[in-house]
């Protein structure tokens, strides 16, 4: 997949290209159009309330796409319903299709755990295991069927070094992983998602528990995800979707139940908004 | 000046209150100690008892207690584990309510009740008899209602993060069960057990229909056996001139009830300092 990725890359000129994004902020890299994730129709209810209606878009390979917008109008819900975690909650219901690779995830017959091996999903709070950080890494690696000591290793080394923990705690990877800072357990979290090598990854705000310095961190490690991971990311800090994504998604919640408003590529949505709750939104007038 | 004085009295009352308690268990111990403790040397526990408890050792009763109290827990671990996890883990609403009050009520049934009811069960409709078998679960039945509710509580205190990341990884549910949630419960798990075992070991009504009070050397589960705390009670109300040696068996109950729930307040404070510990495995 990297390797399609770049090539694409070096054919890809901002002029020519009717897909690049422009001149966005940090200069954020351009994703191929190839749908990776398309959603059609998709409703969420729980014990029967609904709390998301009616959402379709289509998310591409290899870029960062922001959900925005005000607490509970469903960006979380949306996000787990692309991993399935949904299923974890009693009572719920998910209709409509969601795509992944053009297979659709939603099905019962679904194998559910090779899917979330390929969807990553990193939470708001960090959740390392109260285990060692090696095995943090290497426990859900060898429940996946990899137990060959050398490929462990390399593994567990390869995502630390991904996510740019690996020089802080190369000399204590037998201590316990609750002992670390909370943005270095958010970046472990990461890393034990990445060593699973998945092609997706959900995130919901992972940066809002972490304090500023921390955060900038995690910013910056998912920026440089951009390109080698579809990355879809829930996000109260329009600042930061604004410098990591390349498409944002504007969700708003009507008569209590959750909508799409708006899609669209970064910048447009934040400079010439279509729509005047987005424009609202991103203005810090309402919401 | 009143609110001195009432502060003053409440004070007072909740002092008095406690050592009143603390003395209460001095005075017993003492006692204890004052009569049992001239009975204890090795002898005592090595050798079998003779002229119906008054003289000799209490060695078949300890081995007898050890073996019903082996069987109570080979059956009380796995049940309980399973009931817990599928409490906490599998089951929410009206299914987990019913078998939540069912446990609540069994755990208040006094033992001669349990009892009656194992001498029913193992005894004579699964054809045990008087055996140790037959003590032992019917010890687990009493010991699983506390060990089920502290392993559940134990379970429920895990933080959800982890069963979702867990999920998120596309961990199986037994893979989460067995390398995070019960690792992380194990402390709960422990302090649930030793209260367990502290209750089994302090039954006597319920072993007097079940294992019986054979008090010799039991050759295999099937034998009756007699367990300590039932020895206490043949020979205080039983046998005239036993007392002493009802002392000395008392002592080494409470000791082996000492060990226990010292070990049990350890573990739960371990475990509400810090609701869950960090393992390294």
């Amino acid at each position: 997949m990297k390797t399609t990725v770049n090539k694409s890359l070096e054919i890809a000129t901002p002029a020519a290209m009717p897909y690049t994004l422009g001149d966005v902020e940090q200069g954020a890299a351009c994703c191929i159009p190839e749908p990776h994730i398309q959603v059609e129709n998709l409703s969420i209810y729980y014990h029967g309330k609904k709390v998301l209606e009616d959402v379709s878009l289509n998310i591409n390979k290899g870029c960062i796409t922001a959900l925005i917008g005000p607490s509970g109008c469903g960006k979380t819900s949306f996000l787990s319903s692309l991993n399935r975690l949904t299923d974890l909650i009693p009572g719920s219901q998910v209709q409509g299709r969601i795509l992944i690779d053009g297979v659709d995830v939603t099905s019962p017959q679904r194998d559910v755990m090779a899917l979330r091996r390929k969807v990553g999903m990193i939470f708001q709070k960090p959740n390392p295991f109260p285990l060692s950080i090696r095995r943090n890494i290497e426990m859900p690696l060898r429940e996946h069927g990899i137990r060959q000591r050398s490929e462990l290793d390399e593994r567990v080394e390869r995502a630390l070094r991904d996510v740019g923990l690996w020089d802080e705690i190369c000399d204590r990877l037998d201590s316990p992983a609750l002992a670390l800072s909370g943005g270095q357990q958010q970046r472990l979290c990461i890393a034990r998602a990445l060593a699973l090598e998945p092609s997706i990854l959900l995130m919901d705000e992972p940066c809002s528990a972490l304090d500023p310095i921390a955060s900038a961190k995690v910013e910056e490690l998912i920026h440089s995800l951009c390109n080698r991971y579809t990355v879809v990311i829930v996000t109260h800090n329009l600042a930061q979707a604004r410098r990591v994504a390349n498409y944002a998604a504007f969700f708003w919640m009507t008569e209590r139940v959750g909508k799409l408003i708006e899609f669209g590529h970064c910048q447009s949505l934040f400079d010439t908004p279509n729509h005047d709750l987005t424009a609202a939104y991103v203005r810090g007038v309402s919401g | 000046m009143l609110s001195r004085l009432r502060n003053f009295m409440m004070t007072a009352t909740v002092w008095f209150a406690a050592m009143l308690v603390v003395a209460v268990f001095l005075w017993l111990f003492g006692d204890l100690v004052l009569h049992g403790f001239s009975k204890l040397d090795l002898s005592f526990l090595l050798d079998a008892p003779q002229n119906a408890g008054r003289d000799g050792g209490i060695a078949p009763i300890l081995v007898s207690t050890l073996l019903i109290l082996g069987v109570a827990l080979a059956a009380t671990l796995p049940l309980g584990l399973g009931t817990a996890v599928y409490l906490s883990e599998y089951t929410s609403g009206t299914a987990a309510r019913s078998i939540r009050m069912s446990l609540n009520i069994l755990a208040g049934v006094p033992s001669i009740v349990f009892g009656l009811f194992g001498n029913a069960l193992f005894c004579i409709w699964l054809g045990m008899g008087f055996s140790i078998w037959s003590g032992g679960l019917t010890l687990a039945c009493m010991m699983l209602p506390l060990f089920i509710r502290t392993t559940e509580a134990g379970l429920s205190a895990v933080p959800n993060e982890w069963r979702q990341g867990a999920a998120a990884l596309g961990l199986s549910r037994a893979a989460a069960l067995w390398q995070i949630l019960l690792p992380a419960a194990a402390p709960a798990i422990m302090a649930g057990l030793m209260l367990s075992i502290g209750r089994a070991l302090a039954e006597t009504a319920a072993l007097i229909f079940t294992s019986g009070y054979v008090d010799r050397m039991p050759e295999s589960l099937s034998d009756s056996g007699r367990a300590l705390s039932v020895h206490i009670y043949d020979l205080s109300m039983n046998v005239t001139g036993g007392d002493a040696a009802a002392y000395g068996s008392a002592l080494v109950l409470i000791a082996m009830l000492m060990v226990v729930s010292s070990i049990a307040i350890g573990l739960t404070n371990r475990f509400l300092a810090q609701k869950i510990t960090v393992t390294t495995i």
